[in-house]
């Protein structure tokens, strides 16, 4: 196990710059979730980790050795892929032994590693087949028992959940966080899912565009998104941003709404160019806000309503059952704790 | 059924799925009896019969063969063709292999070097062979000319006059030819095995060289067998090479069962002794077709499981 510190990382392809200078320290023992939208270089990042890209400029160091440009074999990292690359002409126990055999290690060590690993994995009976013969969550729990064998330093993930239908990825999402919480390896999961993220990580990066956003524990960054990146970005359904001024100690929407302000950031200046940030959860019935109902989605647990406020859509999710018709105006009250603002400008945090 | 045999057999012949099928199936049907299975028949029934050109044989049952059995020449070409069989396959493996896996590197003009790699292949067979005809000459050879400029011989090679050094020589111009064959039928094959699994294993700590004894070779053995069969089909059979440069010479050191069945059979004139040797070759290609055969099944990891 290891610590894993990056800093001012850049990669470029050709004349293009894909990461813009990204630190980030992984403390021994988290789990680490790089979670961003398709292009945001986050598996870039990763595959540089494990040795597989070359680093352009800035450090990678594992526990304290600069390991830029050692080559992947040497860095004692075990990587899951997304399409598992496993070996298709071994069975699963060659699969999950490749690494002990290819040191040479004797039959009775290489077996007194994998049996464990697969029983962990509950791979146990099917350790004689062929990767062909096996499911998709079967396949990624060998590839999981593939890096177990390893004990190494780091484990990397690369979407691993990606190829898996819904079900079996949620129960797959609470398979590697029980692994991690039984081995406690330090690990990096890379995923374009912020629910991944959320429900997994100790630590979450938000990547755009090649550069992070924010880096925080999952509810530190659901309660306090630093930009309107990150605030679009998690929670689910995303949250409504709505455009307005600040005026008179109230938010003034571009559609003439007047919502609470949240608590001001210390020495932010509020004027003209605000977005108003408002979770679809944090609203809840019988307030003086006008909601102008279209869509009415029951899930059973909860109502989301898609409507307007002010002229801007927005999404509202409510613990009630809601009876409300296309059409119709309810009035919804707003917890002004759970408010944000930003700056439209910038996209910068302003309230506390 | 039943409307065909009112209609009568034109209207079953037209209108019906099988006899449709029929004719539909009658020109491929037509064009294998044709030139396949019958000039095959015939040459069969030629190597038991003692038929001359201008001459009509008759059955003479094994007398052919018996009569080849004690003939050194016709041994001589079987020796000779395994001989030729043997080390050309396996150099244009060896090569073949390299070049491919050099190829499925990330080098600067990648589909250029590629195109050239086919050069060899697209060239028909009698232009390069009177090309390699020039190069192996005895006085005007090229490998001679400049060998004797560096000073490390003192008289140009005799390349096809001497026995083994005509085999050889003709051995590397087959394997020049075949090369191109090998080779962009295995770079096709690399080019299924996905990045990935090579990526995985240098994460396992696998060396370059075990990650392609570990990882590449295995998951190429099914198209090297596909290919390897096709080389040494083409290998075994080989005659126009041959033909064109040493016509069997020199004193038949050269001479594979292919030539040696076209010289007896048209300039010398024993159609029934040149057919026997031909069909002489059908034991050894079957061998080489049930390898592959067996060879190409798929193997047990290949079996099993959809996508």
């Amino acid at each position: 196990m290891a610590s894993v510190t990056i800093s001012d990382l850049r990669k470029s392809f050709g004349t293009v710059e894909v990461l813009h200078g990204v630190s980030i320290d992984i403390e021994d023992g988290e789990f680490a979730v790089l979670v961003g939208p398709s292009g945001c270089g986050k598996s870039t990042l990763l595959r540089m980790l494990a040795g597989l890209e070359h680093v352009t400029s800035g450090e990678i160091r594992i526990g304290s050795e600069v390991v830029n440009e050692l080559p992947p074999k040497d860095r004692d990292i075990a990587m899951v892929f997304q399409n598992y690359a496993l070996y298709p002409h071994m069975t699963v126990a060659e699969n999950m032994a490749f690494s002990l055999s290819l040191k040479g290690a004797p039959k009775a060590e290489i077996a007194e590693k994998v049996r464990p690993a697969a029983e962990i994995l509950g791979l146990a009976k099917l350790l004689d087949r062929y990767p062909r013969q096996l499911s998709g969550g079967q396949r990624q729990r060998v590839a999981m028992g593939r890096a177990i064998v390893r004990d190494p330093q780091v484990f990397l993930f690369d979407e691993p959940l990606s190829n898996l239908d819904a079900k079996l990825r949620v129960s797959m999402r609470t398979e590697i966080k029980n692994l991690h919480q039984r081995l406690s390896t330090t690990t990096v999961y890379v995923t374009h899912d912020q629910i991944e993220a959320m429900t997994m990580a100790d630590k979450i990066v938000v990547m755009h565009d090649g550069r992070v956003e924010q880096i925080g524990a999952p509810l530190e960054l659901y309660d306090r998104p630093a930009n309107l990146f990150v605030a679009g970005f998690i929670g689910s359904p995303a949250m409504n941003l709505l455009p307005g001024r600040v005026d008179g100690g109230r938010f003034v929407g571009d559609g003439g709404v007047s919502l609470p302000l949240p608590p001001p950031a210390p020495g932010a200046s509020a004027g003209a160019g605000m977005i108003y940030g408002l979770r679809p959860e944090s609203m809840s019935l019988g307030g003086d806000i006008p909601f102008r109902v279209e869509v009415v989605e029951p899930t059973g647990s909860e109502t989301h309503v898609m409507g307007s406020v002010g002229g801007v859509p927005v999404v509202g999710v409510f613990r009630e059952r809601i009876a409300a018709r296309p059409g119709e105006e309810i009035h919804v009250g707003i917890d002004v704790g759970a408010t944000h603002l930003f700056d439209a400008g910038s996209g910068m945090r302003l309230s506390a | 059924m039943a409307r065909a045999r009112r209609g009568g057999p034109l209207v079953w012949l037209t209108e019906s799925r099988n006899g449709l099928g029929l004719i539909f199936m009658l020109p491929a049907a037509v064009f294998l009896i044709c030139f396949l299975t019958y000039p095959l028949g015939l040459g069969v029934w030629l190597a038991f019969t003692d038929t001359k050109i201008g001459r009509a044989g008759i059955f003479i049952g094994l007398e052919n063969f018996t009569w080849l059995s004690e003939d050194r020449v016709f041994w001589l070409s079987v020796f000779n063709t395994f001989f030729y069989t043997l080390i050309a396959s396996v150099l244009k493996f060896a090569l073949g292999l390299w070049l491919a896996l050099i190829l499925n590197e990330n080098l600067p003009f990648k589909n250029f070097f590629r195109a050239v790699i086919l050069l060899p292949w697209v060239v028909p067979t009698v232009l390069s062979a009177l090309a390699f005809w020039w190069i192996f000459d005895s006085q005007f050879s090229i490998i001679s000319w400049v060998l004797m400029k560096w000073g490390m011989i003192d008289a140009p090679i005799n390349f096809l006059g001497e026995p083994w050094n005509a085999r050889f020589s003709v051995i590397a111009a087959n394997v020049w030819r075949g090369i191109p064959f090998v080779a962009i039928s295995l770079l096709a094959g690399l080019q299924t095995i996905p990045q990935s699994l090579n990526e995985a294993a240098a994460l396992d700590g696998a060396t370059s060289w075990q990650r392609f004894r570990r990882i590449t070779l295995p998951l190429l053995t099914p198209i090297i067998a596909v290919v390897m069969t096709f080389s040494v089909l083409f290998t075994f059979t080989d005659f126009q090479l041959i033909y064109v440069l040493t016509r069997g010479g020199p004193v038949n050191a050269t001479h594979l069962m292919a030539t040696l069945s076209f010289q007896r059979a048209i300039p010398g004139g024993q159609l029934g002794e040149g057919a026997a040797i031909a069909v002489a070759m059908i034991p050894f290609l079957l061998a080489a077709i049930l390898f592959s055969f067996f060879g190409l099944q798929r193997r047990r990891w290949q079996q099993g499981g959809g996508d």
